[in-house]
């Protein structure tokens, strides 16, 4: 199957080597703990492996079958059929890390364009090659930021709007460093005006983040938030939707320094999580401070244009204890994923996706107001996604939705003890106006009761 | 000649992809938050298509050849794992999905648990870290939350052998430790007396790779461990060589405390031209309670008629979350496949053929390199690639040289305790005939080596593109292929 050895050819080995046996190989390994049972269950072809997995799959009850209103922080868009054509390229997904440039400028290339398309997406000067996802891409600003101020300044101020994943992420990373001050969820969230943050910054302030469009899918312009975090010194982060960049402004125009956030939605089914991908932009003078893979233009010796890894100075490999990071492995496939899906949508593509998600999640939003019982937040701007309040436990709305093959959104109960009455909706371009009528109808019946 | 950038193929006007007109109500759009300018590439569907298919020609992958990088098992991935992973079911499934609508995940998931505790020995698994560094960056936060919850507060260094893997001194540091390096001995083992002289109360823990980077098993590991051990210490296996030991022994057994395994390695995931990866972490019985957020367990056991209820679990000393949602799902998936695929003699036989295949290539090739730690390797070897009458020819050219044969170089300048060192891990999916060509080929290098410097000296001579500046490509930084016309 995957191992190619007849019985002659191993004998033929052994014999090159001078050993009786491939058992001999293994005396260095304590005789005690030498060949120990492994109790797993016995082997299965392909044929009935993918019978087994099947079933495993079919247990489940996916977006295939439910009508999908749940986003928080990953979201369910159509990815054209060119997007997974292209990643099942076996020159693409069974290459490594491109460590050696001239046998590897396929992927060298795609992530300069991926490297491109990001930059000109968050409106930032460079990006790099890509972190595990949303959230690890935001813990590796803070790091970015601590070691920028060279460990001085230890305030970090993450904004209560933040994907509570990604709060809890930075906290486990930034949990290593001594001495260092977070300010996040402590107050009430609902409560919270994004811009009231400001008052928390200082001069010990080394990083700011805000997310955008945030979790509860408010859109706030950061434009006087920008400057004021900068009036202190420190620096300023924003984690952005990147399908909400087809329409709203580009965090550059609020003076973000760095540029993070989830890459799902560009093309990468949602997998039950995972694998996503994070990017991380930021402007050109913070380049070297940043950590993960960056490629850069070059030529070769006869003045072709060719790519290679470049900066690699800041990594763990060549810095050793000091790097600011230790990724090697990061997420290759998903930003070729992305790259891909960023050519083909385009410039009116991506515009038009993030306008049908606009439109369609407003619709959604007006319906549902006309509902008693339901009330819609409306005191800030929002995107695709919207905070419903409900008289009725949002678990029992949930479980009734569900019930009639829809899948109504996240109880924010489970995140904030004070929003528990609260529902989050995501709506996107794949959702039809039937089956956000269906959803309303629902709605309105649990209002009748 | 060059493949144009999707910015020089773009032309004004040319859509990839038409959606839908919207079939609800127009609202109006909030003027004040809309950008002016959205400079994205304008291609048609076939554009993408052929250029993304130029591109990927330009690569050599697993599926065009040999690729005996070592530390990295690039082994062959097989099929069914991508046609496995992309069952709609697992697909098209939302990490905020009610429980029971996301019962085949959670299956799958602690299925994969359960028999990555057996093949390791060890008590419990967790598969959220993203990565066999982001499994490390685990490991030493679990070291520091074990250390801490006991008022340990004194133990601030990571012992790291000079074999260890490149990332573990960068993991140290990460995790708020400072790294301190033990040197190896005259046969590649951990410098015992070195280990005692430096293991005392300030002691975190050892980062062992075993077998190491010169792909060597650590003949006092017992000891090793009993030293760290002693000292108050933890011991953390890097398992990203775990490919050699799969049904030979379970580092869980040798008295290891936390592990993390490459399933893009040892599990046959591809590596995707750098990720994604997936870097469980599995624990012994002491640190279970350290995982980070959420395990899967079961939450209502099951009986004849009914199986169980699986859910999140959140163990009691967790040091939190590391990432978003529930690990690199699609990655489990092939995982799980190739375990069910194998069984327990199957995952034996990885191991002893891909030790059987590093012997064979080593045995041949150190009559023409030098091989610095002579005694039977695991599942690579490392030579190096200098002559010392040859003072103008380095290990990489060498490398580059194997380029122009249609092979991958092995890796090179790493680990740095050989000179000039070419790592060699051909793993157990390669044939005879393939290494044998491989070997021919190594040979025939070792000549032109001696016979025409200059020559080698200039390889590649047959790729896409020449030996790149790579000078040139830090100090004139051109990271983007367009910038929008308003900079």
């Amino acid at each position: 199957m995957f191992i190619p050895h007849t019985d002659s050819e191993r004998r033929e080995m052994l014999k090159a080597i001078g050993k009786d046996s491939i058992e001999s190989l293994f005396s260095d390994i304590p005789e005690k703990y030498r060949f120990p049972k492994l109790d797993l269950p016995p082997a299965l072809s392909e044929m009935e492996a993918l019978q087994e997995l099947s079933d495993l799959a079919s247990a489940n009850n996916s977006c295939d079958e439910l009508i999908c209103f749940l986003g928080a922080g990953a979201y369910n868009h159509y990815i054209p059929a060119a997007v997974d054509m292209l990643l099942r390229r076996g020159d693409f997904f069974t290459a490594y890390t491109p460590y050696q440039p001239e046998i590897s400028q396929g992927t060298l290339q795609a992530v300069l364009e991926f490297q491109s398309l990001i930059a000109n997406l968050t409106g930032m000067e460079v990006s790099n090659a890509s972190h595990y996802d949303g959230a690890t891409a935001c813990a590796e600003a803070c790091l970015s930021a601590y070691h920028y101020f060279r460990g001085k300044r230890t305030k970090f101020i993450i904004s209560p709007a933040l994907h509570p994943h990604y709060c809890d992420t930075i906290r486990t990373y930034l949990g290593a460093l001594d001495g260092i001050q977070i300010i996040d969820r402590s107050d009430s969230i609902q409560q919270v005006d994004p811009l009231v943050l400001a008052d928390q910054i200082d001069e010990n302030t080394a990083l700011v983040i805000v997310q955008y469009p945030d979790f509860l899918g408010r859109v706030v312009d950061f434009s006087s938030f920008g400057k004021k975090v900068h009036e202190s010194g420190a620096l300023f982060a924003v984690a952005a939707n990147p399908i909400s960049l087809g329409l709203l402004k580009p965090p550059s125009e609020f003076d973000a320094d760095f540029v993070v956030g989830e890459g799902q939605p560009l093309g990468i089914p949602m997998s039950f999580g995972g694998p996503y991908l994070g990017f991380f932009a930021t402007r050109n003078v913070l380049i070297r401070k940043i950590s993960g893979r960056i490629v850069g233009e070059t030529v070769d010796g006869k003045g072709n244009r060719g790519y290679v890894l470049t900066l690699t100075a800041r990594e763990q490999h060549i810095r050793r204890e000091k790097a600011t990071s230790n990724i090697c492995t990061n997420q290759g496939l998903m930003a070729l994923a992305a790259t891909v899906y960023m050519s083909l949508l385009g410039k009116s593509g991506l515009r038009k996706v993030a306008e049908l998600c606009y439109q369609k999640a407003h619709y959604t939003a007006n319906q549902i107001t006309a509902i008693s019982g339901f009330k819609v937040r409306n005191d800030w701007a929002f995107f695709n996604e919207f905070v419903v309040e409900c008289k009725e436990e949002p678990k029992k709305i949930i479980d009734f939705l569900l019930h009639e093959g829809v899948l109504g959104g996240l109880d924010l109960g489970d995140f904030y003890p004070d929003m528990k009455n609260c529902l989050l909706l995501a709506v996107t371009e794949k959702n039809t106006k039937e089956e956000i009528d269906i959803l309303t109808d629902l709605l309105q019946e649990v209002a009748n009761g | 000649m060059a493949e144009p950038t999707i910015y020089e193929l773009s032309s004004p006007g040319r859509i990839g992809i038409r959606f839908p007109d919207s079939d609800v109500p127009q609202q109006e759009l909030p003027k004040d938050l809309i950008r002016k300018d959205l400079p994205l590439p304008e291609l048609s569907e076939m554009d993408v298509i052929r250029h993304f298919t130029h591109l990927s020609r330009l690569n050599y992958s697993i599926d065009e050849g040999f690729y005996p990088l070592g530390s990295c098992t690039m082994k062959y991935n097989p099929r069914i794992n991508e046609v496995t992973a992309r069952l709609p079911g697992f697909l098209n499934s939302h990490p905020f999905q009610p429980l029971e609508t996301i019962q085949g995940n959670l299956a799958v998931m602690f299925l994969l648990q359960e028999w990555l505790k057996e093949i390791t020995g060890f008590h419990a698994v967790s598969l959220q870290p993203a990565a066999g560094a982001h499994g490390e960056l685990v490991g030493g936060l679990i070291m520091r939350a074990f250390h801490k919850k006991r008022g340990d507060e004194k133990r601030t260094k990571i012992l790291v052998p000079d074999s260890a893997h490149g990332t573990n001194p960068a993991t140290s540091s990460m995790a708020g430790f400072e790294p301190i390096n033990i040197p190896s001995d005259k046969r590649g083992n951990i410098d015992l007396e070195k280990l005692i002289a430096v293991c005392d109360e300030t002691t975190a823990g050892l980062m062992l790779t075993n077998p190491n980077t010169l792909g060597l098993f650590e003949e006092n590991v017992l000891e090793v461990i009993k030293i760290v051990h002693s000292a108050g210490g933890l011991v953390y296996g890097d398992g990203a060589n775990l490919n050699a030991l799969l049904g030979i022994t379970k580092p869980g057994m040798l008295g290891f405390d936390i592990l993390h395994i490459n399933l893009h390695k040892t599990f046959s995931t591809p590596h995707g031209g750098g990720g994604p990866g997936s870097g469980p972490v599995a624990v012994a019985e002491h640190l279970a309670s350290f995982l980070p957020d959420p395990v899967v367990g079961i939450l209502e056991e099951g009986n004849d008629d009914l199986p169980p209820l699986y859910g999140f679990i959140k163990p009691k000393d967790t040091i939190g979350r590391v990432k978003a949602f529930h690990g690199h799902f699609g990655v489990v998936v092939r995982a799980l496949t190739y375990v069910l695929m194998n069984g327990a003699e199957g995952l034996r036989n990885i191991a002893e053929y891909a030790v059987l295949n590093a012997n064979y290539l080593m045995e041949i090739l150190k009559k023409a390199y030098t091989l610095p730690y002579d005694r039977p390797c695991k599942h690579e070897f490392v030579l190096e690639g200098i002559w010392d009458e040859l003072p103008d020819i380095h290990a990489l050219d060498v490398a580059k040289r194997l380029m122009d044969y249609g092979i991958h170089p092995p890796t090179n300048y790493f680990p740095l305790i050989v000179r000039e060192a070419l790592m060699i891990e051909p793993t157990e999916t390669e044939s005879k005939q393939t290494m044998d060509e491989f070997v021919k080929v190594m040979l025939l290098i070792a000549k032109e080596a001696h016979e025409n410097p200059e020559f080698l000296h200039d390889a590649p001579h047959n790729t896409p593109v020449g030996r790149l500046d790579e000078v040139k490509a830090a100090r004139d930084l051109v990271l983007c292929c367009w910038r929008s016309e308003n900079d």
